[in-house]
């Protein structure tokens, strides 16, 4: 399904990474490593098409993703370093904003929104504007949406940091679903990430 | 598509609501630089008149300028603009939605005020409408300008410095036929002719500003 053919990043001159390679088939999970500065960062937003790589190829099913361009990126969900919620926002309306602005079509229900919300943890703080909130609960925020995430290509930038054991255990078990169900999922982590229910997972250590 | 751009629209607004400071600002910043010209230059009414549009117009375009570079900033550091661009639809649009959001934030205020400043420098009614006119046609224009510069700006020290000096010089023609109109007004004219250029200008940057603006956004975000 993901297939990425020697691909090369740079950041400004200097070269992070090359000859890259690696495939990713339906439930499967890529663990990407490497040291801080490695690139993985850049690895994670040129498959998501933010960030041209210098060289190289990547192809959803089979295609070019840049020749895609709307039709991969329906089918892709990205989670960064930075949470992407906003501080103004409630988590109930950080939840419901990102729906929208990830383009799907139905606005998501307050139930379920709630339910996602206390899925994570957060019952009787859907109300409280982010600002007020711990790192870990701004973190849990911007994780909600993946409760619900249908998309089939999961890209998240060190989705562990900042979680509880608590937070932890839901988000592996969450990933472990998603794999479960024929999604595929590629993460960086320092943590050793254990996932239940993943059938492969891939390790790539990026080595400058 | 249009739900998208509605929900874009409709997320800002809520957002400024939560801080009316960042609008707020920009009006009393409006009021006090067009209080300050009186008192500076001269209490005559005469000369007042003739000052007026000018006056209120770059009064209007500056504090227009006030909030810009805050227009695609904080989505771009909180990660937002990241997950807006990934949406599947194309940047144009996320550029177009924001560019309206700015002007009915932003523009539509600021041309609301206008003709209560304007009585300060002793306008005729009728020039007051016209004044009122061309800046809620001419702030359409100075969003989707501002917007350019703003995607442009992004990541950059000092960004709101190199603001000013990258899209002031493109508000002249607004500036030109905005102050125009209102002159005509004044000296017993039609406004007609200068509300028209004004229009297809304003016509011209809303469809051509927010290709500008995509362009920028996805340099902005590599």
């Amino acid at each position: 399904m993901l297939e990425v053919i020697d691909l090369e990043g740079q950041r400004g001159d200097s070269c992070l990474f090359h000859g890259v390679n690696f495939c990713l088939e339906a439930g499967e999970l890529l663990l990407l490593r490497g040291r801080n500065g490695a690139g993985k960062t850049t690895l994670l937003r040129a498959l998501c098409g933010l960030t041209p790589p210098a060289s190289g190829k990547i192809c959803w099913k089979g295609e070019p993703i840049h020749a895609q361009g709307a039709e991969y990126r329906r089918e892709l969900c990205y989670l960064g370093h930075a949470n992407a919620i906003k501080e103004d926002f409630t988590p109930l309306e950080n939840f419901r904003a990102q729906a929208c602005l990830s383009g799907d079509a139905e606005h998501p229900e307050t139930k379920d929104a709630l339910a996602a919300l206390g899925e994570l943890g957060l019952s009787g703080r859907e109300h409280l504007v982010c600002r007020h909130l711990s790192q870990g609960q701004k973190r849990r925020t911007a994780l909600s949406r993946l409760a619900r995430e249908r998309r089939a290509l999961w890209i998240l930038d060190e989705p562990f940091v900042a979680l509880d054991a608590q937070a932890v255990a839901w988000l592996s078990g969450r990933l472990g679903e998603h794999l479960a169900s024929g999604g595929l999922v590629v993460l960086t982590s320092h943590q050793s990430a254990d996932i239940p229910r993943a059938r492969k997972i891939k390790t790539l250590t990026l080595s400058a | 598509m249009f739900s998208f751009a509605l929900h874009l629209i409709a997320r800002d607004f809520r957002l400024a609501l939560r801080r009316p400071m960042d609008v707020a600002s920009a009006l009393f910043f409006f009021l006090i630089m067009a209080s300050l010209f009186p008192l500076g230059v001269s209490p005559e009414p005469e000369l007042l008149r003739q000052l007026a549009p000018g006056i209120l117009w770059i009064g209007a375009l500056l504090s227009n300028m006030l909030s810009l570079p805050r227009l695609f900033a904080e989505d771009f550091q909180d990660g937002a603009l990241e997950q807006m661009a990934l949406a599947p639809y194309p940047l144009f649009l996320l550029a177009m939605s924001k560019t309206l959001a700015h002007w009915l934030i932003c523009g539509i205020p600021l041309a609301f005020l206008s003709p209560l400043l304007g009585l300060q420098f002793d306008l005729p009614p009728d020039a007051l409408g016209i004044l009122f006119v061309s800046l809620l046609l001419g702030s359409l224009a100075l969003a989707g300008i501002g917007a350019v510069g703003a995607a442009l700006i992004l990541g950059l020290r000092n960004g709101g410095i190199l603001l000013a000096l990258l899209i002031l010089p493109l508000y002249i023609p607004a500036l030109i036929f905005g102050t125009s109109a209102v002159d005509a007004v004044t000296h017993g004219l039609s406004p007609l002719p200068y509300l028209l250029l004004l229009a297809a200008f304003t016509l011209g940057c809303a469809v051509f500003a927010p290709l500008a603006a995509a362009a920028a956004l996805k340099v902005s975000l590599e």
